[in-house]
């Protein structure tokens, strides 16, 4: 026979400041336990939303970063008529030759310069990365010292408004136009005309090569071209792979300090449970041995004190997830190791991390209440009516 | 004398609920304690930098250089005691998870300026002498099993192809907050490479450091050394060290604010679980405290009953925790996830606020009940049944 849900539930209702600590304790380590999954989630949206497949993004060999790679012109070219290239209505190639830069910019609040991207690239990178878009002001103009900034950028550094400018490379750089990268990497970004940045900084290399594919699969034959080539020592890669490439490290980061966190939490909180729980059992004593007196099976209280138990770890659960859920307004931006430079992202709650939250949770409850619950289960009915 | 027999009287008489919590004291006040220093670690490089020392690099940022022409002229501003030069090379050694700093210096003078590294004389001279010559720091040494004469192949990233080095001496730091996981090589051998492959890049350098007669002026120094290369093509910024590596560490601010903010989190998590004991504790015992007035003893001695056990648990969970804390940093120091931190000591700092942690978490989880114990109807407290 098994013993009623609401007696289980009312039990816990009965100590409500004694539950309302543990079930707090938990939630604490639950909202650690989110708040990591979701932020690497996020990292990964962010990176998986900068690339598209079907375009492939070639740098000097032996460089990691966009940064590191020099593209020299007639390289550039060559890439540009290979036959994989997808071609544009007007019969050009599908190609963007982009020129990177990192320059200083002082993040709202602070007094020291954080390394943002500048990157230099003509109409027809625009045309390869639909996801961009203009949200306010408009477009810089080709041949002219305009830039136009990520809308992260805009958002956390000071001085770069439409109509401020911007000193660098012994120019003054307008601000005309604000833009939206659709929750990607290039929402970090400043970009200008490729022509202009290169002028500026005396550079006669570009760092990269963005091309779109004519046909989804042709990535194997277009890189065994380039590969065969033995003018071209560049590499390729997928756009969308090399910008999860990218933020490998920091990923990795984030989830073992994550991991490493909520274990040790977790412990801490299932030290938390099982008081509350042998502690439960401890004053119910009588109560036990009057359940057992009535006809209520060893299992059966067992099933009770796990239940109990498990209901605490789920309010846990819940109200940690509930609060990690408003972290998702939050954008962090920090420094990506590997590119050397800010990248904002933000905390993004997949179904999956509901999941597995909440199994975290339950495993805490089920972990804490264990032992006591046995405890309770192995009373001899004597002794326990006896207690009162 | 009484009173303290009586609270620890007290403590151990719920054995099993006093070692779980103390138990989840010592993990939680273990945790907080190897938080706080791996945000420490983070600001190592600022804390082991001189205040005799200025950086100078690109205005725009660091990824550009100088011309090294500019050092002649640097020495020659008023103030200046030496100039010396390094560059990052940002070389993968066997594999990228292998990352260790990998400077191009000066030969002749860089480690006149770092008297903090302590390097054999011998060594030095055995440096200076081979074009393809290394200096690493004694950790790295270790990490990689490096001994004097071995040759270490590093890719370059930067600079391309795979270039040999053959180590010629490893440098001891002066105490425990040197720094020692670098790689120094001659600026020279990379640079004689540039001039013949890639003449443009040749005779461009990363940053310069000077070194100040008098650290007072660091100021009006590092504003003329940026006044004499103002309007030309590499406009320069200099800075003392210190502000020129805390750079690094405000660009990962965001994270160093997490770890901070979660190390407080773990002792909001404990001091739940401390409220908890506490007020079950009291909650059983209010017959016990009720017979406790009624023999005469004032409210405050019975709140003082209940504080002193919950500061009790607290303390001995905190000190069993920093006694822990100690022995699993080196452990972590030693192992090759602790090698991406240049330095991880304790630093006594983060011990006193073990101790403030675990104070506070026993006052504020004993006060609730304390307050309910002494304030109860002695008649309310004796018909209590725990």
């Amino acid at each position: 026979m098994k013993i009623p849900f609401p007696y289980i539930f009312r039990n816990l209702w009965a100590r409500k400041l004694t539950t309302l600590l543990t079930a707090g304790g938990m939630a604490l380590v639950v909202f650690v336990f989110a708040a990591v999954l979701m932020l690497d989630a996020g990292l990964n949206k962010t990176m998986v939303g900068t690339g598209s497949y079907d375009n492939v993004l070639f740098i000097r060999k032996g460089s990691e970063t966009e940064i590191q790679s020099g593209i020299s012109r007639s390289q550039a070219a060559l890439l540009e008529s290979l036959a994989q290239v997808a071609r544009g209505e007007d019969g050009h190639a599908m190609a963007s030759k982009e020129s990177l830069v990192l320059i200083s910019l002082v993040k709202k609040g602070q007094d020291r310069g954080s390394n943002i991207v500048t990157r230099g690239l003509s109409a027809s990178g625009f045309v390869l990365r639909p996801q961009v878009n203009i949200i306010q002001g408009r477009m810089f103009r080709a041949g002219s010292s305009e830039i136009i900034v990520g809308k992260s950028i805009h958002d956390e550094f000071d001085g770069v408004d439409i109509g401020q400018t911007l000193r660098f490379a012994q120019r003054d750089w307008v601000i005309v136009g604000v833009f939206d990268g659709g929750k990607s990497a290039f929402d970090s970004e400043v970009w200008g005309d490729v022509e202009q940045l290169m002028q500026a900084f005396r550079r006669i290399a570009y760092s990269s090569v963005l091309v779109k594919l004519s046909n989804s699969n042709g990535f194997e034959s277009v890189t065994t071209a380039v590969e065969n080539d033995i003018r071209l020592s560049l590499q390729g890669k997928r756009e969308q792979i090399f910008y999860e490439d990218q933020s490998r490290a920091l990923s990795i980061f984030i989830t073992i300090l994550g991991t490493v966190l909520s274990v040790i939490f977790s412990l801490g909180a299932m030290i938390g449970a099982a008081i509350t729980m042998y502690s439960s059992v401890a004053m119910r004593t009588a109560e036990i041995g009057t359940l057992r007196a009535l006809g209520f099976r060893q299992p059966s209280i067992l099933v009770a004190f796990l239940t109990e138990s498990l209901l605490l770890g789920l309010v846990g659960g819940l109200a940690g997830l509930f609060f990690a859920s408003f972290l998702q307004v939050i954008t962090v931006s920090t420094m990506n190791f590997q590119s050397f430079s800010q990248l904002a992202f933000g905390f993004f709650l997949t179904p999956k991390i509901i999941i597995q939250t909440l199994v975290f949770s339950l495993f805490m409850g089920f972990i804490g209440g264990f032992l006591p619950a046995v405890k309770a289960s192995r009373m001899k009915i004597v002794d326990s009516l006896r207690a009162a | 004398m009484f009173y303290l027999k009586l609270i620890f009287k007290n403590v151990f008489r719920a054995k099993l609920r006093s070692s779980l919590t103390i138990t989840g004291l010592v993990i939680a006040i273990m945790a907080f304690g190897l938080l706080q220093t791996v945000v420490d670690a983070w600001f190592a490089g600022a804390n082991a930098s001189s205040s005799s020392r200025l950086v100078t690099r690109n205005a725009i940022s660091l990824v550009f250089p100088m011309p090294i022409s500019y050092r002649e002229r640097m020495k020659a501003i008023p103030g200046v005691k030496a100039v010396t030069v390094s560059n990052w090379f940002g070389g993968v050694y066997k594999e990228p998870k292998n990352f260790f700093p990998q400077f191009a210096v000066d030969q002749e003078n860089f480690f006149d300026l770092y008297p903090e590294f302590i390097l054999p004389a011998d060594q030095l001279i055995a440096f200076k002498r081979d074009r393809q010559g290394a200096i690493v720091g004694r950790k790295l040494a270790e990490q990689f099993d490096w001994k004097i004469g071995d040759t270490v192949p590093i890719r370059g990233t930067i600079f391309p192809g795979t270039w040999q080095f053959r180590i010629r001496g490893i440098f001891d730091g002066k105490d425990s907050t040197t720094i020692t996981r670098q790689f120094y090589f001659q600026w020279d051998y990379i640079n004689e490479w540039m001039k013949k492959n890639l003449a443009r890049r040749a005779d461009q350098i990363g940053i310069f450091l000077i070194e100040v007669s008098d650290p007072s002026r660091s100021a009006d120094i590092a504003r003329a050394v940026d006044a004499e290369f103002k309007n030309s093509l590499a406009e320069t910024l200099t800075e003392t060290e210190k502000a020129f590596n805390l750079n690094f560490v405000s660009q990962m601010e965001s994270i160093v604010m997490a770890i901070r903010i979660v190390s407080f989190v773990v002792i909001f998590i404990i001091m739940a679980v401390v409220a908890n004991v506490m007020a079950m504790t009291a909650r059983e015992r209010l017959a016990e405290y009720a017979t406790i007035k009624a023999l005469g003893f004032s409210p405050g001695f019975v709140a003082l009953l209940v504080v002193g056990e919950a500061l009790t648990l607290s303390l001995i969970g905190a000190a069993i925790g920093i006694l822990i804390t100690l022995p699993i940093a080196a452990g972590f120091a030693a192992s090759p996830a602790g090698a991406m931190f240049a330095v991880f000591n304790v630093s006594n700092d983060t011990i006193l606020l073990q101790i403030a942690c675990a104070l506070t978490v026993g006052i504020v989880a004993s006060l609730v009940p304390a307050w309910r114990s002494a304030n109860m109807q002695i008649v309310d407290g004796l018909r209590h049944v725990g």
